[in-house]
């Protein structure tokens, strides 16, 4: 599905004196496929930018295309499109309410009409997706770890078999070993489906690990866009947008100030680390 | 220094549908000092928050007994003194936000301890001060963001004045300005005498700190210096925990022969040990 934005945006509670622009005059394209990371400060216009692709919000100016209709038209074909969209909100597990996580994973299948053993097929392939054993289907969603948790909500979303998976802050509140694993199955998802991934994220090392082109929103305004090693490394831009660089950038930056003759634009520790070595024997 | 908070043979379980109970606290011992500033880390599940929750009486031990400020926990006629002296921030702020706007509720607590209203006041403008919300005073609380609303969380317990603060997690919403802000905070709070006891699964931030608790399956299985705890790196991921980037990377160069000090936590650390 191919997404534009043209010219969209939004204010809150328009014509009272608590109105408040959250996006102004953003556009862009999102090709098949791609792999986007959306960074900003909290306030920046993120959760809302994804709400309107996903059709969940009125333009006040503007548009969302998607493949050419608009996203929040009451057409039939409008919302034919927004189905092929899967949004997890942050914490998306408080949606969470079967009794088991089959019913769960189920439960949008089955709203779509589809016959049992489809819905069967979907929700076992969902459940393997995730990392999770097919034997949890049989257990109380409530009866499970925080990060097993999350990723139940995650397959309920993958069993609608969206072409375009947007996720706002998947990892929040995970430890580092449920993040990693949540990281690598979304990898691993968009790389089967070839599906396109539009994820927020605070955090620049965990988007390092999965997107190629980084959107960062200030103010509601488009700050930058492009591939994830220019914008996650370029240090003025990110710090004017109120977000870190990865611990790499940072590292490869200070020591290049202390004249090693390093590139600084690489953004994972085994590339960092690469980075160093292949400095010191150079210079040696 | 003398002992702030002290655990004693704690165990905590909580009862499941069948009757049965699980264990989410298996014999904690742990004396924290008045003024210290404590990280406790561990996975999904390893009993943090449940440990966290019997350090102001919220929770009652199962067995073993827990003193703050030399009350006893379960002593029900010093529950409320035990509250007063040690506050907790959330998780998620949405839980502790009662009021319709930003100041009303900062002022929610001073009120209800029937403070003076100059001194009630005060408080509110120090705390929203403190959290970089003044300007947000008379917005209502669902019109911020999640980052801020955690900020207002922080601001509501601070006005109360405590003597001891808990934080569960307080950053993992907030953007990295708001971050910092927050941690520059209770580095702050910490250095005014406040006892700080802080929950995080960001192992950048336990950096900030001279103790680090590590926890596993409901015990406490490492009580050191934020160095000597990273030295157990395959430990700590094996237990669903990271390394912060710098001693991964650091690590990577030591087992290339490189020689490095023993003490690196952070990228700076590094740095200077490279240049």
């Amino acid at each position: 599905m191919l997404i534009r934005v043209e010219n969209l945006s939004h204010t809150y509670i328009p014509g009272t004196p608590l109105a408040r622009a959250a996006l102004r005059d953003i556009s862009l394209e999102i090709a098949p496929g791609e792999r986007v990371g959306l960074a900003g400060r909290t306030g920046s216009g993120k959760s809302t930018l994804v709400q309107h692709i996903a059709g969940l919000l009125i333009p006040a100016a503007g548009r969302v295309l998607l493949d050419g209709i608009p996203a929040h038209a009451r057409t039939a074909r409008a919302r034919a499109a927004r189905l092929r969209i899967g949004l997890a909100f942050q914490h998306p597990e408080d949606q969470i309410f079967e009794q088991t996580v089959f019913r769960e994973i189920a439960f949008g299948p089955r709203n779509l009409g589809l016959d049992k053993a489809e819905i069967a097929a979907r929700v076992e392939w969902a459940i393997n997706m995730v990392g999770l054993p097919s034997a949890m289907a049989s257990r109380s969603p409530f009866t499970l770890s925080g990060g097993e948790t999350r990723r139940v909500a995650l397959a309920s979303i993958l069993a609608m078999r969206p072409q375009v998976l947007i996720l706002d802050e998947p990892t929040a509140g995970l430890d580092p070993g449920g993040r990693r694993e949540l990281i690598a199955h979304l990898r691993d998802w968009q790389c089967k489906t070839g599906s396109t991934l539009l994820m927020v994220s605070h955090s620049p090392d965990e988007l390092a690990c999965i997107v190629e082109r980084v959107i960062v929103l200030d103010d509601g305004q488009l700050a930058a866009d492009g591939r994830a090693s220019d914008v996650l490394s370029n240090v003025a831009l990110m710090s004017a947008a109120g977000l870190d660089v990865p611990q790499s950038v940072r590292l490869l930056c200070a020591l290049r100030r202390s004249g090693w003759a390093v590139r600084t634009n690489l953004l994972l520790p085994e590339e960092a680390l690469d980075e160093i070595i292949r400095a010191r024997r150079e210079a040696a | 220094m003398s002992a702030f908070i002290k655990i004693e043979g704690l165990e905590h379980s909580y009862p499941l549908d069948g009757g049965e109970r699980i264990a989410a606290l298996r014999g904690i011992d742990l004396t924290i000092e008045r003024g210290e500033w404590v990280a406790i880390v561990g996975a999904n599940g390893s009993g943090k928050t449940t440990l966290a929750r019997h350090m102001n009486g919220l929770l009652l031990p199962t067995a073993g007994r827990v003193w703050v400020d030399g009350l006893l926990t379960s002593e029900p006629r010093d529950l409320w003194a035990v509250r007063q002296r040690v506050g907790m921030v959330f998780q998620n702020p949405d839980n502790q936000i009662v009021a319709s706007t930003v100041e009303e509720d900062v002022a929610f607590g001073p009120e209800n301890a029937a403070l003076p209203s100059d001194e009630i006041k005060r408080r509110v403008d120090d705390a929203l001060a403190t959290v970089g919300l003044t300007e947000h005073r008379t917005r209502p609380p669902q019109m911020l963001s999640g980052g801020q609303r955690q900020l207002l969380a922080i601001a509501g317990v601070l006005a109360a004045r405590p003597a001891c603060l808990i934080f569960d997690e307080p950053a993992s919403m907030l953007d990295p300005a708001h971050r910092y802000q927050v941690m520059d905070t209770i580095r702050r709070l910490n250095d005014e005498g406040l006892t700080i006891v802080l929950i995080t699964q960001a192992m950048e931030e336990a950096t900030a700190v001279r103790r680090i608790l590590v926890m596993r399956e409901g015990r406490i299985v490492m009580d050191d210096s934020p160095a000597r705890v990273f030295q157990q790196g395959d430990q700590l991921r094996e237990w669903g925990l990271d390394l912060p980037v710098a001693v991964e990377i650091a690590r990577g160069l030591r087992r290339r022969g490189w020689r490095l000090p023993p003490d690196l936590a952070t990228v700076e650390q590094l740095a200077r040990a490279l240049c």
